[in-house]
C-alpha cells in the first residue's frame, strides 16, 4: 500500500528559480527511498513541504489516497500523528532547557486520546520514558538528563526514539547523520534499519551520503538543482542505463 | 592571582548576596509583623514635636509629634509594597505582550515595536513626571505612569527571546507535532525566559523604588500624612537646618533597601548568565 504519494511538486523561494521543481515520488508501506543530491538540490526542502512547514506552490502530496490540499483539522491531525521527523542537527532538536523525558513526552502528550500503539505500552510517564530509551539503546536514567548533558549521537537517538514514540508510518529523516562522527554514523544507521525492521514504518531518507543511503533503503531517488533526475531500485545502482549524474555520484564512492 | 586569593575572593563575593538577602527579610519581617509599631504613624502630637531619641522615640519625632520608626516601618511596607505591586503588573502585562509578539509576528508585531520604540525615546522618569502629571498627583495614577513605562521592557525582551528560540529546530518540530501556540508558549518558551525575567526584575526593583520615592518627592506620588520615604523626605525639607536627623532616615532607608535589591539583582544574573547549552 502507497503511504505517501507526491505528485508534480512545486515551491520556489523567488520568482526566478524552483527549488523543487516538479518533482513526483511515492513510498510504499515498510519501505525506505532514499533521495540524494548536493547541498542546496531542494531536497531539503521538499522534506519541509512534506512535512507541512512550507506551503507548496503546486502539485499535490496525498497520504492514505487523501490529497492534503483539501484536508480538514481531523485529516490534518491524522497526518501529523503518522509523519514524523528527525532533523540533522540533535541539539537544535532538543529544547535546552527540558528534561529528555519531556522532549520526548511532546508527541505522546499530543495525540494520546487518539493512538493505539501496537508495540509500545503506556502504563506510566516514567515506565514510557524508559522503554523508549531502551530501544534507542540509551541507558534508562538518562530521562532525567538535559540535553548538554549528552554527546550528539545520544541525542540523535533521543529524537529518534520521540520520532517513534507515537509509531507514525512514515519518518522523514532529514540528515539525521551528517552532523555526527563517523562511528556514531555507522551506529545511528544499524539502529535505524533495526527500529524498520521491528515497527515495520516506512523512511524518506535524505542525504548527500550515497554509501549512507545504499545501506539502508531499497530504491533511491537522485536530485539535482530541483528536479528529480533518477530513480532505480538498490541492485540496479550500477546498472549502465543511470543517469550521468547518478554515475558520477557513484564514482565519488 | 593565586588560587587561594581566587577562593577568599568568591566567598567574600557570596557573603555579600547573602547579607544582603537576609537584611531585605529582616527588614520586611520587622515591617510586616508589628515588632515595633507601638505608635499611630498618623497621629501627631505636637506638644512632643521634633524629640530628641528617647526609649518611647527610639528615633524620635517629626515635626508634627510623630513617631519617626513607626513611620519609617509603614513606609517599608509602602514603598516596597507599591514597587512590587507595579512589577508584577509590568510582568503580567509584558512577558504575554512579548510572547505573542514574537510569536505570532505581522502587524500586531509592528504596530507593538512603535509603541515600545515610542516609550524608549524618552527616559523612564521624565514619562512618569508627565503622566503622573497629567493624571493628577496620587499614589495609584503614579503606580499606572509606572507600570506603563516598564512593561515594554519586559515585552521587549521576551520578545527578543521568542524570536531566537522560534528559528531553532526544536520549535518547527514542536509545530510538526501539532502542539498549540500556547502550548509552545507554556512548555518551550516559557522556561527560557523566566530567568530573564526574574534577573531584570530585581534589578528593576531597585529602579522602581528609587522612581516612586522621587516621584513623591517632588510631590506627585503619595500624599502627606502617607508616611511614604519619598513624601517624608518632602515634609522634612523646612526643618533640615535643625533636625538633619528627619532626612537623613528616610534617606537612608531608601539608600538600604535599593543597595540590597541591587546586590541581589546582580547575583541573580551572575547566576542565570552561566550557560546551560552547549554548543558542537
Amino acid at each position: 500500500m502507497t503511504v505517501i504519494e507526491i505528485n508534480h511538486l512545486k515551491k520556489s523561494y523567488n520568482p526566478d528559480k524552483l527549488a523543487v521543481n516538479d518533482v513526483s515520488l511515492s513510498i510504499e508501506e515498510g519501505e525506505s527511498l532514499g533521495l540524494v543530491g548536493e547541498s542546496g538540490c531542494g531536497k531539503s526542502t521538499l522534506a519541509r513541504c512534506l512535512l507541512g512547514v512550507e506551503r507548496v506552490d503546486g502539485g499535490s502530496i496525498t497520504f492514505n489516497e487523501k490529497p492534503l490540499a483539501n484536508a480538514n483539522r481531523k485529516d490534518l491531525r491524522d497526518y501529523r500523528r503518522n509523519v514524523q521527523t528527525v532533523f540533522q542537527n540533535p541539539t537544535a532538536s532538543l529544547n535546552p532547557k527540558l528534561k529528555i523525558k519531556d522532549s520526548l513526552l511532546d508527541p505522546y502528550l499530543q495525540f494520546q486520546n487518539e493512538l493505539q500503539l501496537e508495540h509500545f505500552h503506556f502504563t506510566s510517564k516514567q515506565a514510557f520514558v524508559e522503554q523508549l530509551l531502551e530501544i534507542v539503546e540509551l541507558p534508562k536514567e538518562l530521562g532525567d538528563r538535559y540535553p548538554h548533558e549528552l554527546s550528539g549521537g545520544q541525542k540523535q537517538r533521543v529524537t529518534i526514539a520521540r520520532a517513534i514514540s507515537i509509531e507514525p508510518k512514515l519518518i522523514v529523516l532529514d540528515e539525521p547523520t551528517a552532523s555526527l562522527d563517523v562511528l556514531s554514523q555507522g551506529a545511528i544507521l544499524e539502529l535505524l534499519a533495526t527500529l524498520q525492521k521491528s515497527l515495520g514504518m516506512s523512511y524518506l531518507f535524505i542525504s548527500h551520503d550515497l554509501a549512507a543511503v545504499y545501506q539502508l533503503c531499497q530504491r533511491i531517488a537522485v536530485m539535482k538543482d530541483g528536479e528529480l533526475l533518477d530513480m532505480f531500485q538498490k541492485e540496479d545502482i550500477y546498472n549502465s542505463r543511470r543517469h550521468e549524474y547518478t554515475k558520477e555520484l557513484i564514482g565519488i564512492f | 592571582m593565586s588560587v587561594m586569593a581566587l577562593s577568599q575572593k568568591k566567598i567574600k563575593k557570596t557573603k555579600i548576596w547573602l547579607i544582603s538577602g537576609l537584611l531585605l527579610v529582616l527588614l520586611a519581617l520587622v515591617a510586616y509583623t508589628f515588632l515595633y509599631l507601638k505608635h499611630d504613624a498618623t497621629m501627631t502630637d505636637v506638644g512632643n514635636r521634633l524629640a530628641s531619641p528617647s526609649w518611647e522615640h527610639p528615633m524620635g519625632t517629626d515635626h508634627l509629634g510623630r513617631d519617626v520608626l513607626t513611620r519609617l516601618l509603614l513606609g517599608f511596607r509602602l514603598t516596597v509594597g507599591y514597587s512590587m505591586i507595579a512589577l508584577a503588573a509590568a510582568v503580567i502585562i509584558g512577558v504575554p505582550f512579548g510572547l505573542l509578539a514574537g510569536l505570532r509576528g505581522g502587524w500586531l508585531d509592528r504596530v507593538f515595536m512603535r509603541i515600545a520604540d515610542g516609550f524608549l525615546a524618552f527616559p523612564d522618569t521624565v514619562i512618569a513626571i508627565v503622566l503622573s502629571g497629567l493624571l493628577g498627583p496620587g499614589i495609584g495614577n503614579l503606580l499606572f505612569a509606572i507600570v506603563l513605562v516598564k512593561w515594554v521592557n519586559y515585552a521587549r525582551m521576551v520578545r527578543s527571546t521568542v524570536l531566537t528560540e522560534v528559528q531553532k529546530d526544536y520549535i518547527t518540530i514542536a509545530r510538526i507535532n501539532g502542539l498549540s501556540t500556547f502550548t509552545i508558549m507554556r512548555k518551550h518558551l516559557l522556561p527560557h525566559i523566566i530567568g530573564n525575567v526574574l534577573v531584570l526584575a530585581s534589578l528593576d526593583f531597585g529602579k522602581i523604588i528609587l522612581l516612586i520615592s522621587s516621584l513623591s518627592y517632588i510631590g506627585l506620588g503619595a500624599q502627606p500624612p502617607t508616611p511614604e520615604w519619598g513624601a517624608m523626605l518632602n515634609e522634612s525639607r523646612p526643618y533640615f537646618q535643625g533636625n538633619p536627623e528627619m532626612m537623613v532616615y528616610p534617606g537612608l532607608a531608601i539608600v538600604a533597601v535599593v543597595l540590597v535589591a541591587n546586590v541581589l539583582g546582580d547575583y541573580l544574573r551572575d547566576k542565570f548568565d552561566v550557560k546551560k547549552e552547549v554548543q558542537p
